[in-house]
């Protein structure tokens, strides 16, 4: 009897996941905006793929290339690899983020200093291998090790927070495809990230969203590459599931 | 059954001691501008600090982005202003649907009336907000005087558009 509540309850639990269906926040675009955007040579983060291009070819003082190991143009690059981050690292017993991975290929491989988070080398690197993944199927690992670590996220994305005591729920399920003054709330997705930004006309991080999103409603950001933006990156990259890697993508 | 309905009741108890905490006195450092406020009958009766509102100064804060912002999640007869919000319900003839203490409690915190809303308490107790940027702590997002001129606006909202 109680193995029959089990399962019961695994299969509620099961099909209330899998009745959500992501939508990449490109839908939400003008047809104009989409075709800027798949477009490589209309696309204004371009130039951001070139200097990650650079920056992944370029020989370090102790003679090290990112190319070295992962060949030119990234042609070792197991490209599914890149749509599972963040993925489990057994020796830091963590989730990592590839702005992570990044450092510790530079620290362990390479001889080299690691970069501070959402630097504007790693955002170059992170957009560049994203933009090599294009088209490859979002696969975040969520149960194992990484339980803890997704529960953790899942919490962030429903705590209420700041002034206006808001949670990212509260835009991205509650409330999605309405307006908010001028803007349409989209899911909420990484898929696109990093991702150009019209109204700035700058490429913009996952976790700098995060803050913007936290500052909109004035609560204190977490710091980039924080464990709280980690966890948080791996519950809202794992809602993005089945999804394809669209970066660079472009938004308002 | 019998125990489902004690687990109802001693719920019911813990939230009215929790509620109680949040809407009582006991003003702490911060406060001496947060003046606390009463719930009765799922409505603020009493106008806060017994200010009087300007609807004329309420239409304002209800456009004002750095203020009430209403017209980010609702619809307003505020016809010079473009892009008002569908998050929330059009407010046209919201001043027939409510009473003043009504829509004083809605404006004041609307986590009394839907625990699960969007909207932000306009005037909760800042001690509960959870990471507040620096610049907004200890501080309501709106002034009493603020909440009672935008009360005195939905008040002569007595139309239904369309
Ligand atoms: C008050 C509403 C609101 C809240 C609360 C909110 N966001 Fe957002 N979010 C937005 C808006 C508006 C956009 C911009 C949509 C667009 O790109 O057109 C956005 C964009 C995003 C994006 C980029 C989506 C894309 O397709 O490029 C991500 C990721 C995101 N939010 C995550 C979060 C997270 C995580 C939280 C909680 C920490 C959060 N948001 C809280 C309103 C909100
Ligand atoms: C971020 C979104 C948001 C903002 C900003 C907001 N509201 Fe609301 N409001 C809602 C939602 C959603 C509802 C629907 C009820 C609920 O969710 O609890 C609502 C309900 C109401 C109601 C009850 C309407 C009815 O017919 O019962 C009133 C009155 C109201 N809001 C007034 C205001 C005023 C005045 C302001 C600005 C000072 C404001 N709201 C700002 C989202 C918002």
């Amino acid at each position: 009897m109680n193995r029959l509540f089990l399962l019961l309850f695994i299969v509620a639990n099961a099909s209330a996941e899998q009745g959500f269906m992501p939508i990449s926040g490109s839908e939400y675009l003008s047809e104009q905006v989409r075709d800027m955007q798949e477009d490589e040579f209309a696309n204004p983060a371009m130039p951001t793929v070139d200097y990650g291009r650079s920056l992944f070819h370029k020989v370090n003082d102790e003679g090290h290339r990112c190319s070295g190991c992962h060949g030119e143009n990234g042609n070792k690059l197991k490209l599914e690899r890149i749509a599972a981050y963040p993925v489990y690292d057994r020796e830091q017993e963590r989730p990592i983020t590839l702005q992570n991975q990044i450092n510790i290929c530079r620290e362990e491989r390479m001889d080299d200093f690691p970069y501070v988070y959402d630097c504007r080398e790693m955002v170059g690197l992170e957009t560049y291998m994203k933009f090599l993944a294009r088209g490859q199927i979002i696969r975040v690992q969520t149960d194992g090790p990484m339980t803890p670590f997704y529960q953790a996220g899942k919490q962030l994305y429903h705590r209420r927070f700041g002034q206006m005591e808001m949670s990212c729920a509260h835009c991205h399920d509650q409330h999605r495809g309405a307006w908010l003054r001028g803007q349409v709330l989209n899911q909420g997705q990484s898929n696109g990230f990093p991702v150009y930004r019209l109204s700035t006309s700058r490429v913009t991080s996952l976790h700098r969203r995060f803050s913007e999103c936290l500052f909109s409603f004035r609560a204190e950001p977490f710091l980039s590459g924080s464990d709280e933006y980690i966890n948080l990156e791996l519950f809202v990259n794992a809602r993005g599931n089945g999804l394809s890697i669209e970066t660079p993508a472009i938004r308002d | 059954m019998p125990n489902q309905m004690l687990l109802f009741v001693s719920c019911l108890g813990r939230i009215a001691v929790i509620m109680s905490v949040l809407l009582g006195g006991s003003s702490l450092a911060c406060a001496e501008s947060y003046i606390p406020w009463q719930v009765e009958n799922h409505a603020i009766p009493a106008a806060l600090g017994g200010l009087k509102g300007d609807p004329r100064r309420g239409r304002q804060i209800a456009i004002d982005r750095s203020k009430g912002n209403c017209l980010a999640c609702h619809h307003l007869p505020v016809p010079e202003e473009e892009f008002h919000g569908t998050v929330g319900p059009p407010l046209e003839g919201v001043g027939l649907r409510l009473s003043a203490g009504q829509i004083r409690l809605r404006i004041v915190d609307e986590k009394q009336v839907n625990p699960m809303t969007i909207m932000p308490g306009f005037y909760r107790d800042p001690r509960y907000f959870d990471r507040v940027l620096d610049d907004y702590e200890g501080k309501t997002i709106l002034t009493a005087q603020e909440v009672e001129d935008i009360v005195a606006y939905l008040l002569t909202l007595r139309e239904v558009s369309e």
